[in-house]
């Protein structure tokens, strides 16, 4: 923990980058998830919505964590 | 405002130090690459409420699709077959009123029926029987008449295929067919 609070502006920023990068990949996979559970719910099949449904879920805990670094991040620069 | 101890105070986007800067620029009170660091991290917080709204989304399939009532749909009266000619088509309603169908005789010995929704945005299909197709007005999405299948437009999904029976000489819908391809 303690190299964090060595980190300077730029590292900082290049690791705020690699972050919004994972995130962005993980909601356009929720994205692809979404629409995907939708065509075959309405087209009459349920079978695949409850395994999409803990997907996206573990998708959003992965964020939230990538989004808790961040704020730990921030407040090591303090 | 001014950076943290260590790392360089202030830069610009145009690289030249703060002395060369215009007046209006050293006066205005903000650390560019600070203001750059919050809105990066502005940004991923606005990613995670959008993951969030995906994952809410997903849940509320699930919920729905708990609710969907499954087993045989009860079957329902259409109208008699020798009231059909080849060529005909009557509408009527299946499982509930809500849902209108359309029942196709296409040949001497060959009926079928789909719901009448469009699967894009739910418009009502109508038959264009000359060119073997039903044609949703709305979008201009076509499905082919012996299967209901998307053939062009903006659906994907086939038309609801519903079952039928001839008991008696009656035509009765015995159930509701959704799919995917």
């Amino acid at each position: 923990m303690n190299s964090r609070f060595s980190l300077n502006r730029r590292q900082r920023r290049t690791i705020i980058d690699g972050i919004n990068l994972l995130v962005i990949v993980l909601v356009i996979l929720q994205l692809w998830l979404l629409t995907a559970t939708m065509n075959a719910f309405l087209g009459g099949d349920s079978t695949v919505v409850w395994p999409a449904a803990i997907a996206s879920l573990v998708c959003l805990g992965l964020n939230v964590g990538l989004l808790r670094y961040v704020f730990l991040l921030q407040r090591s620069r303090r | 405002m001014s950076g943290v101890e260590g790392e360089s105070p202030r830069s610009f986007p145009d690289g030249r130090p703060e002395e060369e800067q215009p007046a209006w620029i050293r006066d205005f009170p903000t650390d560019i690459p600070d203001d750059d660091y919050v809105a990066r991290r502005e940004f991923t917080k606005f990613l995670v409420l959008t993951s969030g709204g995906f994952a809410a989304g997903q849940c509320w399939i699930g919920l729905k699709s708990l609710g969907e009532e499954t087993g045989p749909l009860p079957p329902k009266e259409i109208a008699p077959l020798d009231e059909v000619p080849v060529g005909g088509v009557v509408e009527f309603r299946y499982p509930n009123d809500d849902v209108p169908c359309l029942l196709i005789r296409l040949a001497e010995d060959r009926l079928v029926a789909y719901a009448q929704q469009c699967t894009h945005l739910s418009c009502a299909v109508v038959p264009d029987l000359d060119q073997g197709l039903l044609r949703c007005p709305c979008h201009h999405g076509y499905f082919e008449v012996d299967e209901g299948r998307a053939v062009a437009g903006p659906p994907r999904r086939p038309l609801p295929r519903i079952t039928l029976e001839v008991r008696d000489g009656t035509i009765h819908a015995t159930g509701l067919e959704r799919r995917t391809t």
